[in-house]
């Protein structure tokens, strides 16, 4: 069913989040919140070298320690054979995964877990962490992408041989895979052009930093019965990661998602868990573990660096022929970075007849890189959208009229093969255009930057729940953990259906054992997902409830209508009844049938896809080099906002995790292959005093595989910062920086070399 | 028939190179199957690891989804999320 | 390793505790006084996820050792609201959406807190300084900023947003 716009009285208004009080006076229980009897303390002991050969561990001096209860290795988890790797929902390679969450053979970056401890107290835990002797045979390491493609370069896997190349390569590479996507001549294509731009772009790999490092207590049951309780993304992924990695039931296991101090992507798989259980296991008591910021940055998957070389070609008048892009990501120690997305997504705002996209997914002896926020797109839309403004520039033509010419819309054919329908790439467009930010001059010195992004957005398994207590008060139960308010609109679209007030419905969200599965908070697809199970959910209770007033009027279930949160007789012909409300039926629940409930289980399809377009203006300062950003400005299609409030929030999120990867975050690496700046002093990501505020202006292109019209929103945002902010600086003074981060010192040696010139 | 179009470059080793097949299935899961007999390791390889778009809607882990002859049908890489 | 006895003040409520030498306030606070409101997110003062007010003043607990709160006034985000009645700061954060995900929510709370009792009229400028030592990841802060402003209004007894 698909809701009316002028009809709805919940959906689009803005009421406080039923979670909101705890978390403002501190009583929410994040990961590291959880006590349980008898607790100990668990810490991991790491590599200190970026590539090395694990030759033996001594634990003995360890465990003789007063306080220490248990010292986990490799050898207490299953060797996951390679055969089985993909066993489970979606393409995991649980050997890979196993690996990373404890090195078995090999330390592949420093950081790497090599063995973990379990003691009463923390300090306790620390002292048996260098009582942990481990003898490694150090070996040369490679870290940046171009270096570990060459032919001499350090091999980290013996049994990775490059995929999808011809022909078949026979020799171990650090190139896990070749990626490939055409449409139309792109030889020819270019012939055609009157007009072309290159350029080579590089980033250099950045984390999620979320404030909140990874923490867990778990605990393993004398009878083999499991408790999680964890900072994840997934509390069903835990789970089952868990199991797989620890060769459990996964029935056995019992997850809870606790609050989550923000995850972008980085908690949709597992760290610490494994370790905390298998240690739990070993010693008969609950352990808690948590991550030092430190190893947070050192050993806990960031996002690609990459390099990449653009290539566009167009006509005079500014329609684009011919679009060439080769990208290679840093995968870390294992197979897997968003190669693919990453080409897929730079082109797919536009209508191009003849484009070629290469990719290259390469490891490296860094930590492997999880899941970020849009993962590939950001870093390849930088490329694209500069050199979008490039070609601008060239052809004389206004930024955002050169994206309106050559935009996707309906019936546009990607390069990746399918044809998009009911997008609003242009619609965002047109927002931008007629914003009051690109409308309003810009102060002397100052430069103003435009640039798009995209996001496929997914829907998959989601569960909820709906249950009426016997006040007619009632609770939902999703499955998704709640990242950013969705408890808030998944209480409001079950609200909706009520027809109920916002605070009538209270939504909390369930363990693997309370609600059916439900797939990770990430994708953009709880909204879309989740809101669609409990919204069905909530329509096969007002069906309920109409039988049950049906009941009560002993009338037929059809002469029943639902409005206003009360039943009411379908017409004269039913009868002259007083409305029934939720608390009058629910009243009479047993005598009527039963309890009034119910979950719905889907697997959502039709996620729509959404589009950004950004507006940023900047100020460089020419002697310190430093970008000051003045005013931003981002605008999103986001189907219909559920509430508008936490809309706004994933934008304007978005966009400063953008804007912090375009001008200060990187890893820095010496020379050893360590990270240099492992903290927030020096990893730095963007503070009040840098931002202003941040307007975020909605675009309502209804998606209409959802019931109300909902598009998945959190993603697209941190696509255009980026170019955004590099097409800003070129235009304030003259320069294109091809490399991120625009920090300080590059920015002044930008300006330095362009002066000398 | 069905027309499918295989996106990417991962499937190419089972098909010899070839990107466009016609098919008789009528949805994903005949699509698999298949493919399987056709080109051995196929049918695992897109059921794995690659989502189908019909007519521009992507369709991921859904057995159902329904293959019509005058559809847009192509099999991409599938997609996660952060 | 002998623990030290300590008398401190926290929330307005005489209290107690033994902790070891090397325990930061912070662990203190959340391990052994189960006051786990006051977070860690990096344990070398750069984040604020653990600000707490000492003797007046805006710190971070990580930064502070358990035993030098040995006869100090120490508020929490536990103390800010008045029993059942929030804090103007902590209403208008719910107001505006200032929270996400909520992990720095507490730090900011008390270091929006000590500004406004510092200073009950500050400019945004201003406002985006003091908050300058409380990282946020999910929301780019322009919420948290309108809160803020707007909860200074409130105090000020201004009801024009």
């Amino acid at each position: 069913m698909n809701y009316v716009p002028s009809d709805l009285k919940v959906v689009g208004t803005r009421p406080i989040r039923p979670d909101g009080v705890d978390k403002v006076t501190g009583r929410a229980q994040f990961g590291a919140d959880m006590v349980m009897a008898g607790m100990l303390w668990g810490k991991v002991k790491r590599s200190p070298h970026a590539h090395a050969k694990i030759v033996s561990i001594d634990a003995s001096k360890a465990l003789k320690l007063t306080g220490v209860k248990a010292v986990v290795t490799a050898d207490d988890f299953p060797d996951i054979p390679s055969e089985e790797a993909f066993v489970g929902e979606g393409p995991m390679n649980f050997r890979d995964l196993s690996r990373n969450c404890m090195a078995r053979g090999k330390a592949l970056y420093e950081g790497h877990a090599v063995a973990a401890v379990a003691a009463t107290t923390q300090a306790i835990a620390e002292q048996a962490l260098e009582l942990i002797d481990v003898k490694y045979q150090v070996l040369p390491h490679v870290i940046d992408v171009e270096a570990a493609m060459a032919d001499n370069a350090p091999i980290l896997h013996d049994d990775l041989f490059t995929a999808n190349v011809e022909p078949k390569a026979t020799k171990p590479s650090n190139i896990a895979k070749r990626v490939y996507f055409h449409k139309g001549d792109i030889a020819a294509g270019f012939k055609g052009a009157d007009v072309i731009v290159e350029g080579r772009y590089t980033t250099e790999p950045v984390h999620q930093a979320y404030i909140e490092p990874h923490a867990c207590l778990c605990a393993y049951g004398a009878d083999g019965q499991c408790t999680i309780f964890s900072s994840s993304q997934g509390q069903f992924m835990t789970r089952s990661y868990v199991a797989k990695l620890l060769g459990i039931d996964i029935a056995n296991i019992r997850a809870t998602a606790a609050e989550i101090g923000g995850g972008f992507g980085g908690k949709t798989l597992v760290y610490l868990e494994p370790l905390a259980l298998a240690l739990s296991k070993k010693c008969g008591r609950p352990v808690k573990m948590q991550m030092t910021r430190e190893e947070v940055f050192r050993a806990s998957g960031p996002t690609s660096g990459a390099t990449m070389e653009v290539k566009l070609g167009a006509k005079k008048d500014g329609t684009i022929v011919a679009a060439q892009h080769v990208l290679k990501y840093q995968a870390g120690a294992f197979p897997g970075s968003p190669i693919q997305p990453g080409c897929m997504c730079g082109f797919a705002m536009y209508d191009i007849p003849n484009v070629e996209v290469t990719g290259y997914d390469v490891v490296s002896n860094r930590p492997k890189v999880a899941a970020y926020r849009a993962p590939g797109a950001p870093i390849a839309s930088f490329a694209v959208e500069s050199a979008m403004d490039d070609l601008a520039r060239k052809l004389g033509k206004d930024p955002i009229a050169l994206r309106e010419q050559n935009g996707a819309r309906n019936g546009t054919k990607t390069h990746y093969g399918p044809t998009h329908q009911n997008i609003g790439f242009l619609a965002t467009l047109e927002a931008a255009k007629s914003s009051a930010h690109w409308k309003s001059p810009l102060k002397p010195g100052q430069g103003r930057g435009i640039a798009c992004g995209f996001w496929f957005n997914i829907g998959g398994e989601s569960s909820a729940a709906v249950h009426v207590a016997e006040d007619g008060s009632v609770n939902a139960v999703s499955g998704s953990p709640d990242i950013g308010g969705s408890r808030a609109s998944i209480g409001m679209m079950v609200a909706e259906v009520l027809q109920v007030p916002a605070e009538r419905v209270r939504t909390i969200v369930g363990d693997t054992s309370s609600i059916g599965f439900t797939h990770v908070t990430g994708g953009s697809r709880v909204t879309f997902a989740t809101g669609m199970a409990a919204t069905m959910a909530a329509e096969k209770v007002v069906d309920q409830l109409k039988s049950r007033a049906a009941a009560i009027w002993d009338i037929t279930p059809e002469a029943v209508d639902w409005r206003d949160g009360a039943a009411h007789p379908a017409g004269t012909n039913a009868g002259a009844f007083e409305p029934l409300t939720l608390s009058d039926i629910a009243l009479k629940a047993a005598r009527t049938g039963g309890p009034i409930t119910s979950e719905v289980s889907v697997n959502a399809q039709g996620a729509g896809p959404g589009f950004g377009a950004h507006i940023c203006d900047v100020e460089v300062d020419k002697e310190t080099g430093q970008v000051t950003i003045v005013r931003y400005t981002a605008v999103q299609d986001v189907g219909r906002a559920i509430h508008p409030s936490y809309v706004e929030g994933q934008i304007q999120g978005g966009a400063a995790q953008g804007i912090g990867w375009a001008l200060n975050e990187e890893y820095i690496y010496d020379k050893n292959g360590k990270m240099d700046n492992a903290g927030f002093l020096d990893y730095r990501v963007p503070v009040a005093s840098d931002l202003p505020l941040i307007e975020a202006i909605m675009v309502e292109v209804p998606n209409p595989r959802h019931p109300f019209g909902a598009r998945g929103v959190g993603e697209v945002p941190i696509v255009p910062p980026m170019a955004a902010v590099a097409n800003a600086i070129r235009d304030a003074v003259g320069l294109r920086m091809p490399s991120l981060p625009m920090s300080p010192p590059k920015v002044r040696k930008a300006l330095d070399t362009a002066n000398g010139d | 028939m069905p027309r499918v179009v295989i996106s990417g470059t991962s499937c190419q080793r089972f098909t010899g190179g070839k990107t466009e097949l016609e098919v008789t299935a009528t949805n994903f899961r005949r699509l698999v199957v298949e493919l399987e007999q056709r080109f051995p390791g196929l049918g695992k390889q897109v059921e794995d690891s690659m989502a189908i778009a019909i007519d521009g809607e992507i369709y991921q882990d859904a057995y159902s989804a329904p293959l019509n002859p005058d559809s847009e049908i192509v099999l991409i890489p599938k997609i996660g999320g952060g | 390793m002998s623990k030290h006895h300590v008398t401190t003040t926290i929330n307005g409520e005489a209290t107690e505790f033994l902790c070891e030498t090397q325990q930061t306030l912070l662990d203190t606070l959340r391990d052994v006084l189960g006051l786990t409101g006051s977070k860690e997110g990096c344990a070398s003062g750069d984040c604020g996820a653990c600000s707490v007010i000492m003797d007046g003043k805006l710190v971070c607990s990580c930064l502070v050792l358990g035993v030098e709160a040995e006869g100090k006034a120490i508020t929490t985000v536990e103390g800010i609201a008045d029993g059942d009645h929030l804090h103007p700061v902590q209403q208008k954060f719910l107001e505006h959406a200032a929270l996400q995900c909520g992990f720095c929510t507490p730090g900011f709370i008390v270091a929006a807190k000590a500004l406004l009792d510092e200073n009950p009229n500050p400019t945004e400028t201003e406002a985006r300084y003091w908050l300058a030592g409380n990282l946020c990841r999910c929301t780019g802060y322009d919420k948290i900023i309108r809160a803020v402003m707007d909860a200074a209004a409130e105090m000020r007894g201004e009801t024009v947003r």
